[in-house]
């Protein structure tokens, strides 16, 4: 799940990680009022949505930049009222672009140094592990191609938590001293916390920046939280944006379902998350392409596979459907049940291959082989591949 | 002899009392499986199925049955607090089927694990089998939710993250005539008790196992860490699928830890390891019995 950052800026406000003044708008008004409020003559507006690339981004309405300096309370109203409510097409949007519904006005701070600082998971230590780097404000992939020394690691143990020590050698390594390294351990520390008591599985702050006059903020954030462990989160639910989400993922959400769109002409309805990246790998191997991934787990019901049929359909690009069932917990015969009846709600009119296997595969096979529906069964996984690609081409 | 379980194993069941650890357990007792106990907080003394008694604590279940492995069905919430209390009891083997446990709580489970005698699989995953020499397998121990019958008893061994990923690997198997001496399944989490790699370590001291099927995905370094293992100690024949070539970079694939994150960390990037480790990958899931069957 994904976060705004005006979002990630009321996190850090919670947890007393300093960041610049800044306040959220959702109209020309709030956003007048929002730059009175933080007062000062260096701000700056920046629409929120959750893709990067915002200042050299275009609106459809043709108003450039999605991130702009203000000079008055006035100009942050006239800003707001191009962005919000607009479109805006940046090179991590795609060309459909992302429509703006808020707008962040916030302290334009004075910039001496660039750092970069982050927590995730690290899969091999089974440990949080605190990243930072002196050369902070660009791509850290390009920092650890190019300068990899530069980049230091304190692995912090799960149960002790975070040291004195720890936080005196990441300073050292930043090279902030006095006051500085004062503020940087406050800021780590309740970094740290955030990261521990919200379940996140990253947070990036880059540029962590050194002001002139010496103070130290995080100046951009990104978040990434656990999924596993959002029942226990509801205040960062509550920040799911849905429109930022692509909706038919929105909608498979709703009913357990687990879906990934991608840009081919196959779909896939699988059980079980390896076995539904594999058939999307043999779809490709026969020479077709895939419209999505989908697993829809082990137990699913009919109702299920039925939401999950439309919401395939609801796909232009899809020409036709590939079912690969390898019944283990799930019924065969209950699996064709539902899958007969989704395709007669839906009134199919293209391709359908059906390939099942395991418990009571041979009612589940007299069922299908006994409807009125035209559909195409397979053997194996490859049969059901080279099929579905026959099918589509054809 | 297999690996980790055997017909003789006595195995309980943290959770029977629940719909799905119910119906698994009943599934295993079905197959022949010794599900001796089970064990629901404030249910003890209740009998599940026919005869198979539920206690309130794991110490008491193992203490008063000889249960030395569990299998756990307990909610996500509950289901780190399971594993440690059987990690306390000190059984060897503690299989964890819940899905969907937090990374945070993995993490600190797998810290308290450390100087334990107790191993764990999963969680996330679909559990082991050893298959019985029985008709479809009947008779041999399946902890989990694997369905019995595609087994067959033999020289196979059978390891994966991907539940329905193994039984694709183990239907095959089988319709070729190669029966299998254990099945396991890791799980899908990006932390989980066992790796790929203990996995083929035992494999490859099992007398019993002649060769050996390691099913992996994108995500994480696991696969490769075992495949250059393998390349300068194992003595088996291996062939190998790796799940998620046409994945997008960044997006979670089902299984919290199927996330390709870098250059180094795609499928085909974890293909060619394999290969240059000795292993035979086979191209499609649809031809990893055959790619085996084609090394001996």
């Amino acid at each position: 799940m994904n976060i705004h950052e005006y979002q990630a800026k009321e996190l850090f406000e919670k947890y007393g990680v300093a960041s610049p003044n800044g306040q959220v708008a959702g109209t020309a008004e709030e956003a007048k009022a929002a730059a009175q409020a933080i007062g000062g003559s260096n701000l700056v507006i920046k629409a929120q949505v959750h893709a990067g690339g915002r200042g050299k981004g275009t609106f459809k309405n043709g108003f450039q930049g999605g991130v702009h300096i203000l000079e008055s309370a006035d100009q942050a109203a006239e800003y707001a009222e191009k962005m919000i409510g607009q479109t805006l097409v940046t090179k991590q949007t795609g060309e459909e672009g992302k429509l703006v519904n808020k707008v962040m006005i916030a302290e334009a701070v004075d910039i001496e140094r660039e750092l970069y600082l982050a927590i995730l998971m690290d899969r091999d230590t089974c440990r949080p592990v605190i990243v930072a780097s002196t050369e902070g404000g660009m791509d850290i992939e390009e920092v650890a191609e190019s300068t990899p020394e530069k980049i230091v690691r304190q692995f912090i143990h799960p149960l002790a938590g975070l040291q004195g020590y720890e936080v005196r050698k990441l300073a050292k390594a930043l090279e902030l001293s006095g006051d500085q390294a004062k503020q940087f351990g406050k800021l780590i520390s309740n970094l740290y916390q955030l990261f521990l008591k919200c379940d996140c599985s990253m947070v990036e702050i880059n540029p962590l920046v050194v002001t002139p006059d010496g103070q130290v903020l995080a100046l951009d954030a990104k978040f990434g939280f656990d999924d596993n462990a959002l029942y226990r989160h509801p205040d960062i639910v509550a920040y799911r944006d849905t429109d930022e989400e692509d909706p038919r993922e929105v909608e498979a959400s709703k009913y357990d379902l687990n879906y990934i769109g991608l840009d081919g002409n196959i779909a896939c309805l699988v059980n079980g998350a390896g076995l539904a990246m594999a058939t999307m790998d043999i779809i490709q191997h026969c020479g077709g392409s895939p419209a999505n991934f989908l697993d829809v787990g082990g137990g699913a019901t009919k109702e299920q596979v039925s939401a999950a049929f439309k919401i395939i359909l609801g796909d232009p690009n899809v020409k036709g459907i590939l079912v690969n069932i390898f019944g283990g917990i799930m019924q065969c015969d209950i699996i064709a049940e539902g899958i007969l009846a989704a395709a007669k709600e839906t009134e199919l009119n293209i391709p359908l291959i059906v390939r099942l296997e395991g418990t009571n595969v041979e009612k589940g096979r007299e069922l299908i082989a006994s409807s009125d529906l035209d559909v195409i069964t397979a053997v194996s996984l490859n049969d059901a591949a080279e099929k579905a690609v026959a099918a589509v081409n054809g | 002899m297999s690996i980790l379980v055997d017909e003789n194993t006595k195995v309980l069941v943290q959770g029977i009392t629940g719909g799905f650890g119910g119906k698994h357990a009943q599934l295993s007792l079905d197959y022949g499986t010794q599900i001796v106990a089970g064990v629901t907080p404030g249910k003890g003394g209740q009998t599940f199925g026919e005869k198979t008694p539920v206690f309130d604590t794991v110490s008491e279940a193992a203490g008063e049955t000889g249960a030395t492995v569990s299998a756990i069905f307990v909610p996500p919430p509950f289901a780190a607090d399971a594993i440690l209390e059987a990690v306390d009891a000190e059984l060897d083997l503690v299989v964890c089927i819940t899905e969907g446990i937090p990374v945070a709580d993995m993490m600190r489970v797998k810290e308290m694990m450390q100087g334990s005698k107790t191993r764990l699989i999963g969680p996330n995953c679909p559990g082991l089998v050893t298959p019985g020499h029985g008709k479809d397998s009947h008779g041999g121990c399946r902890i989990g939710i694997a369905p019995g019958y595609i087994h067959k008893r033999g020289n196979v061994g059978v390891v994966s993250r991907s539940g329905t990923l193994t039984y694709e690997a183990v239907y095959q198997l089988t319709e070729l005539g190669y029966g299998q001496s254990t099945c396991v399944g890791i799980g899908g989490d990006p932390i989980n008790g066992t790796s790929h790699l203990d996995v083929l370590k035992m494999f490859n001291d099992d007398d019993e196992t002649e060769a050996i099927i390691m099913i992996g995905e994108i995500g994480g370094n696991a696969e490769a860490e075992a495949a250059r293992w393998a390349k300068e100690n194992c003595n088996k024949p291996i062939a190998g699928f790796i799940a998620g070539a046409t994945a997008p970079p960044g997006r979670r694939m089902g299984h919290a830890g199927a996330i390709v994150g870098g250059a180094d960390d795609t499928a085909e990037a974890k293909k060619k390891i394999l290969a240059e480790c000795g292993i035979a990958v086979s191209e499609t899931p649809s031809d990893m019995g055959k790619t085996l069957v084609g090394m001996l």
